[in-house]
């Protein structure tokens, strides 16, 4: 039987601000361990939160750059659990109240694995459910015999984005999570990086037979620590649902474990067990109204990947694949606009940047932000090969010396003696010189073989050490010999 | 008045207590004397008024996100019964 996937992803993500969602422990990665606690992040009797309210104005923003409906009224709730990770034992969150419903976002071609662009049928929009705002826990380390739990990321602000099931493919999964993140990162709401657990993400699976309208048996995949970790596991769990349809297996409702290293879900636990979090308004917080400050928020929502790339084909005049991946990195973007703001053809600049700087930096492993050329000497490069001043050849090794170097085209161009030269009465005379010499090649274009006048054109390159204009070499010779 | 549902078992169980027949008849006789006094509140007409979990009409109470002081790791880790480290030591959490 044909089967048809249907996903549902939940992706937390932590906030970019400095202090933690109620309390004013820095919100930072990596520090030492329970260095950043104090009485209220730790749960200790009798304390009470403060909200943070930046924390507020970036879900807000996250729901702006979403599309969401940002509720003119919410609230916080107590959701009650007993996890060693939690120290108060239940978790400030948004149950009926979130700051955000609705919303969606379109897939990014971009943003899916590159081995499926070419299978991309049309453009997929994604429904969102709604985006709320509660307090992360803590961090565990399991050990042989017991565990230990750093609180340092307690109480950091952390948003649940929670999608409607609206995806049908790992590859499509996979979009989703890279197309969130890039915009995320764009609203700069979040650093998103997953490897920091800065963005997580639970998926909910289940598999139908195609065209049927009812929902299958929906399983949740938790521990999915990367973006290509998550393709994987949807990849293998629906797969192994299909299989244990095909056996006449009856699927259960569950929470399946994914493990990347053995490549394979294991199930963690079943509905029996699910929880009752018995959530309850926090009496120790205040509604918040978003309609007295909305407005100041809606100013920050920038341009979003999807718009700048369809500017950048517009105004620059640059292809639907460079555009592509240049605004697929915010900062690789930037850079290109500080080029193409000097370059008169920024089309050649955006060639430039994406294929040669993309490769140099790739090779020595730096980001765009540490790139050793400037961007306006990217844009001096093409000048330079627009107005003719050396060979496209030649602007090759420029390219290579300045990222070397990080000096600028010119003084590289003046060091090497490089400049091409356009000076027709140069050029002429070294071609007048190549067909004296070459009487028996003259001879055979004469006659009709024109392939050979590429000889010449050699010739007169290497007489003039490889800076004549190849092109008026071209010409030249083209005229004299017709 | 109903008398309002509840399974005293099931609540102590949520709570991680645990209630020895005795005391489970006990707390659920107390707990639903508890629950019908509170019911009371039903029987005011609430018609036209928005539903608050406060009693004082306040909203949009913030704090700037600005930096204060945290505890020095050994006080963070004062009252834990085991630490491992800096870590709080806890009983094998099973994922």
């Amino acid at each position: 039987m044909n089967y048809e996937a249907v996903i549902g992803l939940e992706v937390h993500v932590q906030l970019k601000t400095r202090t933690k969602m109620f309390c004013g422990c820095v919100n930072a990665y990596g520090g030492e361990p329970n260095s950043q606690t104090c009485p209220v992040c730790l749960g200790m009797p009798g304390v009470m939160p403060s909200p943070n309210e930046q924390a507020i104005r970036l879900t807000a923003l996250s729901g702006l750059l979403l599309g969401c409906d940002i509720a003119p009224r919410c609230k916080f709730d107590r959701k009650n659990y007993f996890y060693a990770d939690m120290p108060k034992n239940y978790q400030i969150s948004q149950y009926d109240l979130p700051i955000c419903l609705n919303g969606q976002m379109e897939l990014m071609k971009e943003c899916y694995p590159k081995d499926a662009q070419k299978d991309i049928q049309g453009v997929k929009q994604v429904k969102l459910t709604r985006i709320h705002l509660e307090e992360d826990v803590g961090k565990s380390f399991h050990f042989e015999n017991c565990t230990g739990v750093d609180f340092d990321r307690a109480g950091a602000p952390l948003m649940e984005i929670v999608t409607q099931p609206d995806l049908n493919t790992p590859e499509e999964a996979f979009a989703f999570l890279s197309t969130l993140r890039l915009v995320l990162l764009y609203g700069k709401v979040s650093d998103a990086d997953m490897e920091k657990g800065q963005m997580r993400c639970d998926v909910n699976v289940s598999i139908r037979p195609a065209g049927e309208k009812k929902l299958g048996t929906k399983i949740e995949l938790k521990n999915l620590n990367s973006i290509s970790g998550a393709r994987r596991a949807l990849a293998y769990e629906i797969e192994r649902q299909k299989q244990a349809l095909a056996r006449g297996e009856k699927l259960v409702q569950e929470t399946r474990r994914w493990d990347d290293d053995a490549g394979v879900t294991s199930s963690m636990r079943s509905k029996e067990m699910a929880h009752d979090y018995r959530y309850f308004p926090e009496p120790d917080l205040l509604p918040i109204d978003t309609t007295p400050w909305l407005d100041e928020v809606k100013r920050l929502v920038p341009e979003l990947p999807m718009a700048r790339k369809q500017r950048f084909m517009q105004q620059y005049q640059i292809a639907d694949y460079n555009a592509g991946v240049l605004v697929a990195d915010m900062d690789l973007a930037d850079y290109f606009e500080k080029a193409a703001a000097h370059a008169p053809n920024p089309n050649a600049a955006a060639n430039l940047i994406v294929n040669d700087l993309m490769r140099e930096l790739g090779a020595a492993s730096l980001p765009i932000t540490q790139s050793p050329i400037l961007p306006k000497d990217i844009a001096a490069l093409t000048t330079v090969v627009e107005s003719g001043k050396i060979s496209s050849k030649q602007a090759k090794d420029v390219f290579a010396e300045m990222f070397k170097t990080g000096k600028n085209p010119d003084a590289i161009i003046a060091e090497k003696g490089l400049s091409q030269v356009s000076d027709a009465g140069a050029i002429e005379k070294f071609c007048d010189e190549v067909i004296a010499a070459n009487p028996k090649i003259v001879t055979d274009i004469r006659s009709g073989n024109a392939k050979a006048v590429g000889a010449l054109v050699g010739q007169v390159m290497k007489l003039s050490k490889g800076k004549a204009n190849p092109a008026m070499v071209n010409e030249f010779l083209k005229k004299k010999l017709s | 008045m109903s008398t309002p549902s509840m399974d005293v078992r099931y609540v102590a169980q949520l709570a991680r207590l645990n209630l020895s027949p005795d005391e489970a008849e006990r707390f659920q006789a107390q707990l639903e004397q508890v629950l019908a006094y509170v019911e009371q509140l039903e029987q005011l007409d609430v018609k036209g008024i928005e539903p608050t979990a406060h009693a004082v009409p306040r909203s949009n109470v913030f704090r700037a996100d600005e930096e204060s002081s945290s505890l020095p790791v050994d006080e963070a880790l004062g009252n834990a019964p085991q630490r491992l480290n800096n870590l709080f030591r806890v009983p094998k959490v099973v994922e």
